[in-house]
């Protein structure tokens, strides 16, 4: 501010704008920029027949309707669990609050090789959890369970990437319940609203656009998500083969024009996802300052 | 205002208790469900990890980890994160500062920039360094002419590790030092301290956890990043192989108790990397509650 009403907008107090701004744009363009550019100049050599059969090919539209539909449904799992967790959080005391909360953040700290052999191995027919789905548990027996397959078909992936995308819609969610002034509900409260009726109607609204954002967040990371996945999926082609082990199976063939085509579809994809977050994030903060302040 | 604000005024609202809090069996159902939520997701995971690395035990353990293979993806690991972490560092550094203390025109796509690895899938991440220094790449044949080996080498699986960890330190400073403003420095250097002086006696000290926490996280998905390094890798035992491409080998020759036991070790370090977090986080809360 002391800097404005100084008039000092060319003349800089502070040293280092130069060097830093030319260091941060030099390594962004380097590591970033450059290397992203390759893919949609490799993919401009390409004819648009050669670019249409390979990003329209059968697999590759079967890839895609596995790996939208199962980050969609990990997302929406995702959000109406994690708006609990968050709720619970902010809410509420219990024993071993704060080591549950720390543990949130778990999928972000755990390398998705490690999640993925163990949701690999948890799920299967034999595992600790999958043993519940199979035919061969005492369950299923006595209580003529239906037998589900989880490791090794569609459903495991949904289970990788229900995993992975956890923390994000508790962690967007959660600073912006533990904003919302009690006066609010105490208003609600005191003009007859009961509580279902105060949380629906004047909480959930609030909360709407950081559950769209956490959402949104949760469904990009699972739609380019790669370790955890192979490990629990058969990975067999128009089946349990999502996009990014499309690519990956591509480029091992040395196939790079169908691979940076697919690549391409990703990336734009991935591109607008990251404009639908931050316009979300904008109304979030927007939202938040008018009803609050 | 404080995150439990609305638990305190439980007093207050008692005679309206009904309307302004859920009632115990709903609190009591809420907190069932999330727990078994997270238990099923997080605990049950993170149990079965260390009962199957024992689960033939502590010996076996100590042999797999002792495999010759093992420790070369150590070292591997540890060269990839040692060199990716500290020039994401100064990175975040630089970029923090050009942008929490300078106004220029093109400041708010800068910001989505930077943030842009964190929306590539790591196959791609991985495969962009190969369209640019594979042998069919642009500078492919110049390589190979030169006899330099960067994809399904050491360099490129450090490329990748950078790449996939790139915003890190930037995305925790950024906001971070856009909050602190720049009356500190300004005042600093209007009475005579040199930008260098600036820098580590005013800036550092304040954003001290800020940068600790970054590099944390960095250093968590650094050494356990696995779609872009499987792609830049060429998975040459002994040679080219991370610590999670080596869990993927021993897993995939059916060797489980092995997988789990170099699993483990990374599953340790993101224990670890929680539990640092929460006391950064402890630290910052703090630290906050006696700057107001």
């Amino acid at each position: 501010m002391a800097t404005r009403q100084l008039g000092a907008k060319k003349f800089r107090v502070l040293p280092g704008f130069k060097l830093t701004l030319g260091y941060t744009l030099l390594y962004l363009g380097l590591i970033v920029l450059i290397p992203l550019a390759a893919t949609f100049i490799k993919t401009s050599t390409l004819t648009w027949a050669q670019f249409w059969s390979s990003v329209a090919s059968p697999q590759a539209l079967a890839s895609y309707r596995l790996s939208f539909g199962a980050s969609f449904f990990a997302a929406l799992i995702n959000a109406i669990f994690g708006l609990i967790v968050a709720w619970v959080l902010v809410r509420y005391q219990f024993w071993g609050k704060r080591l549950v909360d720390a543990l949130v953040d778990l999928p972000f700290a755990l390398p998705t090789a490690v999640a993925g052999i163990t949701l690999a191995t948890l799920y299967a027919e034999n595992g600790w959890l999958g043993q519940f789905f199979s035919s061969t548990s005492a369950w299923h027996l006595t209580l003529h369970l239906p037998v589900i397959k989880i490791s090794y078909t569609r459903l495991g992936v949904f289970v990788a990437l229900t995993f992975i995308g956890l923390p994000f819609i508790v962690r967007t969610v959660q600073p912006v319940l533990a904003d919302i002034d009690a006066e609010l509900e105490e208003a609600a409260a005191s003009l007859g609203a009961n509580r279902w009726q105060t949380f629906w109607r004047v909480i959930f609204p609030m909360l709407t656009p950081a559950l769209l954002t956490g959402f949104a967040l949760a469904f990009a990371r699972a739609l380019g998500e790669y370790g955890s996945v192979v490990f629990i999926s058969s990975n067999i082609p128009m089946k349990t083969q999502i996009t990014p082990l499309l690519i990956m199976t591509k480029l091992e063939e040395f196939d790079y024009a169908g691979a940076t085509a697919l690549a391409v579809v990703m990336l734009v994809i991935s591109f607008a996802l990251l404009l639908t977050i931050n316009v979300l994030q904008w109304w979030a903060n927007r939202y938040n300052t008018s009803t609050l302040s | 205002m404080t995150p439990h604000g609305t638990t305190l005024r439980v007093p207050h609202r008692a005679a309206n208790r009904r309307s302004t809090a859920e009632s115990p069996w709903v609190r009591r159902l809420l907190i069932g469900v999330a727990l078994m939520f997270l238990a099923l997701f997080l605990v049950i995971p993170l149990v079965s990890v260390f009962a199957q690395a024992f689960a033939k035990g502590i010996g076996f353990y100590f042999q797999s980890l002792a495999d010759p293979m093992a420790w070369s993806a150590i070292k591997l690991t540890l060269i990839a994160a040692g060199i990716s972490v500290p020039l994401n560092c100064i990175f975040g550094v630089a970029a923090a500062w050009t942008i929490a203390k300078f106004d220029f025109r093109g400041k708010n796509i800068l910001l989505t920039l930077i943030d842009l690895p964190f929306s590539v899938s790591p196959v791609i991440s991985g495969m962009i360094y190969v369209l640019v220094f594979g042998a069919q790449g642009w500078f492919g044949p110049w390589l190979i002419d030169h006899n330099i080996k960067i994809i399904f080498a050491v360099p490129g699986i450090v490329l990748a590790t950078i790449f996939v960890t790139f915003p890190f330190v930037a995305r925790e400073l950024i906001p971070l030092m856009q909050a602190q403003g720049r009356t500190e420095e300004e005042a600093a250097r209007v009475l005579g301290a040199s930008g260098w002086q600036t820098f580590w006696r005013v800036t550092l000290p304040n954003i001290k956890w800020g940068l600790i926490y970054g590099v944390i996280l960095c250093n968590a998905r650094a050494m356990g990043e696995f779609g872009a390094v499987s792609v830049v890798s060429g998975h040459i035992r002994g040679q080219t192989n991370t610590i999670p491409l080596h869990v993927e080998i021993l897993y995939n020759e059916y060797n489980f108790t092995g997988a789990f036991a170099v699993a483990s070790l990374l599953t340790f370090l993101a224990v670890v990397t929680l539990i640092l977090k929460t006391w950064v986080e402890c630290k910052n809360a703090a630290l906050n509650a006696l700057n107001e």
